[in-house]
């Protein structure tokens, strides 16, 4: 058992650090979350010098350890987040790094890495949500397309976004696993209609994606025809696996923050708050020692992203919600004060136990899979 | 990195977990509950010769000169196994205690108001004066009352004790699963229901936080990572026996079930060390002192 990193590691941490602390200064401010050409342009600008600075496929080629220094680090320094980068960096490029033919590589990573194109995912659908598979959009082949006709939900970035990674049924008659296709949709297709939801915080982080009628050229298509689940199952590990690392650091100065604003109005003289701060200082410790953890047993194991996720998923999603319940004792009265930002953090913060798998399916997933229990409903 | 368990490391654990087995068996543990608590010298010894005590003892000293993760990992396996005794007091004595190294002498330590295995003990450190019995809560931990004093409080004691929550957190996840898997109401094991399913997955997601949080603080020896590794053990070791209580049913009420052990076990390792707001409080002051 070590937590020491290796020469090579701590050099890559101080190259980072040197370049952090030399081209953060001189970003443009943020731009403000309604303002979506605006964050567009932010987020690629961001990758861009990644690029150029040689990190824009630290979440590809390197390491599990260096991309986790990658993620503390980037946190610790308050650089931007992967924003609207995140499904072309952590899920479409990925998949299509494994799953997609020299050409398809060629056409669709460089882009992703230079900050050129914006990526969102079409997978979620009203009748199809923690059920996936349940998915009806529907295609059918006509010539060299697919003409694609159906409706997805919660797609984050799809204003902005260039391409969709595309879930379809090509084969209604098989079994439900059986019968999906993974298709790279380019958003400017005639038959696409965004309409933009609003999440219960207020913003417009996803979007409603109508499909009437799109041709999405078969040689769009990444894995075979009808070969979609599996190749999606390849995206969503990457999803479960170092991504809420730098989130954890965040977590932790945000807990910081509140200790100290505690002592600032007083509430810190209040045992059972202390308590239960003293109580979330020792939930966030363990979470990146989980992370560490899992980042180990990735890195033993070729760099596949195990179950380990699922469990820290789980974990992590509680107790980022219950941080922000501790934020508003703290707060007192200022809690329901939408200035405050911990307030608009504790509503983003529901969402956590929601997306990429609800707790309930994580719970369902530990069950079956690790602890060897019967399949249920 | 390499935050994981090293080749030697697997094997200390898997020699003392048999040496456990053969040694202190589920017969051994019902036994043990049924009659009047007793101390298994023998056992003791054998513990003693297999380096239990002497582990983190520097090999000039006769010890094994390993080091604080590797008896981490042989206190998780005592916890696994509800193994009785001044564990933690003895392990703790060896070096300063004659005998203690080799599981001869019998060591016993005041801790706060409450003495562990008092009668039993051959040594006892601290001030035992004015110690009385209690009825203990827990069949396998006689238990006496001392006048309350604040001592300050190792945390290499507070380390171990965590090991042996951790250990009884992975057991009783374990028993549950396998008594999920096995008995059927309705047509179907009982593990097919999601009601149930989801307790047991439960157990599993604290044990395995505090796994890491423990290992991490065996690895570091940092006071603040050992008050956090103590939290997060007694809550997966406290709940996970409770869970596991539940999953059980009306047989996890019986005394015969092994399930109330662990359980009284647990509460009795709570107590230890000042206690969960003990470590709450080092943990909420490092909070500011990190940020100032």
């Amino acid at each position: 058992m070590d937590l020491s990193y290796t020469p090579e590691e701590e050099e890559f941490r101080a190259r980072l650090r040197d370049w952090l602390a030399r081209v953060l200064p001189g970003l443009p401010p943020r731009p403000h979350p309604d303002d979506w050409p605006g964050r567009r342009a932010y987020d690629l600008g961001w990758q861009r010098m990644l690029y150029d600075a040689g990190y824009a496929d630290v979440h590809w080629d390197a390491s599990p350890t260096t991309r986790l220094i990658f993620l503390e680090e980037t946190e610790k320094a308050g650089a931007p987040y992967v924003g609207a980068n995140f499904v072309g960096l952590l899920h479409a490029g990925p998949t299509i790094a494994a799953e997609g033919t020299a050409d398809q590589r060629a056409r669709w990573l460089p882009p992703i890495l230079r900050g050129e194109e914006v990526w969102c995912q079409g997978f979620s659908e009203p009748e199809a949500g923690s059920d996936l598979a349940a998915l009806r959009t529907r295609a059918w082949r006509d010539g060299d397309a697919y003409v694609v006709t159906g409706s997805k939900i919660w797609t984050s970035h799809a204003e902005v976004a260039d391409w969709c990674e595309l879930l379809v049924r090509t084969d209604p008659r098989a079994p439900k696993h059986r019968g999906i296709t993974w298709l790279a949709m380019p958003m400017d297709a005639p038959g696409i209609t965004v309409r933009p939801l609003r999440t219960l915080a207020g913003s417009a982080e996803f979007a409603e994606v109508f499909l009437d009628e799109v041709r999405v050229p078969v040689g769009n298509r990444v894995g075979d025809e009808n070969d979609g689940w599996r190749v999606t199952m390849v995206t969503l590990s990457f999803e479960r696996g170092t991504a809420f690392a730098g989130e954890v650091v965040a977590c932790r100065r945000v807990l910081g923050e509140l200790a100290l604003e505690a002592r600032k109005n007083g509430r810190w003289d209040d045992p059972a708050l202390r308590r239960r701060l003293g109580g979330l200082h020792a939930e966030f410790r363990a979470l990146w020692r989980l992370t560490q953890w899992n980042v180990s047993a990735a890195e033993a194991s070729g760099g596949v992203p195990g179950v380990g996720g699922s469990v820290f998923k789980l974990r992590y999603s509680h107790a980022r919600q219950e941080l922000y319940d501790a934020a508003a004792e703290v707060l007192g009265a200022d809690c329901l004060d939408l200035d405050r930002p911990w307030t608009l953090d504790r509503l983003s913060s529901l969402s956590y136990t929601i997306a990429a798998g609800t707790s309930q399916i994580q719970h369902s997933i530990i069950a079956e899979r690790i602890l060897g229990l019967p399949k249920g409903r | 990195m390499r935050f994981r368990l090293t080749d030697d490391q697997r094997a200390l654990r898997e020699g003392i977990r048999q040496l456990l087995a053969r040694r202190f068996d589920r017969e051994a543990l019902r036994a043990a509950s049924e009659g009047p608590v007793r101390l298994d010298r023998a056992l003791w010894r054998a513990l003693g010769d297999a380096g239990f005590f002497a582990l983190r003892l520097p090999e000039a000293d006769g010890g094994v000169g390993l080091g604080l993760p590797e008896a981490v990992l042989v206190f998780e396996e005592a916890g696994r196994a509800l193994l009785p005794g001044p564990l933690v007091a003895t392990h703790l004595a060896a070096g300063a205690v004659p005998g203690a190294a080799t599981g001869e002498t019998v060591v016993a330590a005041v801790d706060g108001a409450l003495v562990e295995w008092l009668a039993e003990a051959d040594v006892v450190r601290g001030d035992a004066t004015g110690a009385v019995p209690l009825r203990s809560l827990d069949p396998l931990t006689p238990l006496h009352r001392v006048p309350a004093r604040r001592p300050g409080h190792d945390p290499v004691a507070v380390l171990l004790t965590a090991a042996e929550q951790l250990g009884t957190a992975a057991r009783v996840g374990e028993l549950a699963a396998q008594h999920a898997r096995a008995r059927e109401q309705f047509g179907r094991p009982i593990g097919a229901f999601q009601a149930v399913a989801h307790l047991c997955a439960g157990m599993l997601v604290r044990t395995e936080t505090a796994r890491a949080a423990v290992y991490a603080a065996a690895v570091t020896g940092d006071p603040v990572d050992i008050a956090a590794a103590r939290l997060l053990a007694d809550e997966a070791a406290v709940r996970g026996a409770r869970d596991c209580l539940q999953v059980h049913g009306g047989m996890g009420f019986t005394w015969e079930s092994e399930v109330h052990l662990h359980l009284k076990r647990a509460w009795v390792r709570t107590q230890r060390a000042g206690g969960v707001t003990e470590s709450e409080e080092i943990l909420a002051a490092a909070l500011t002192a990190e940020e100032a």
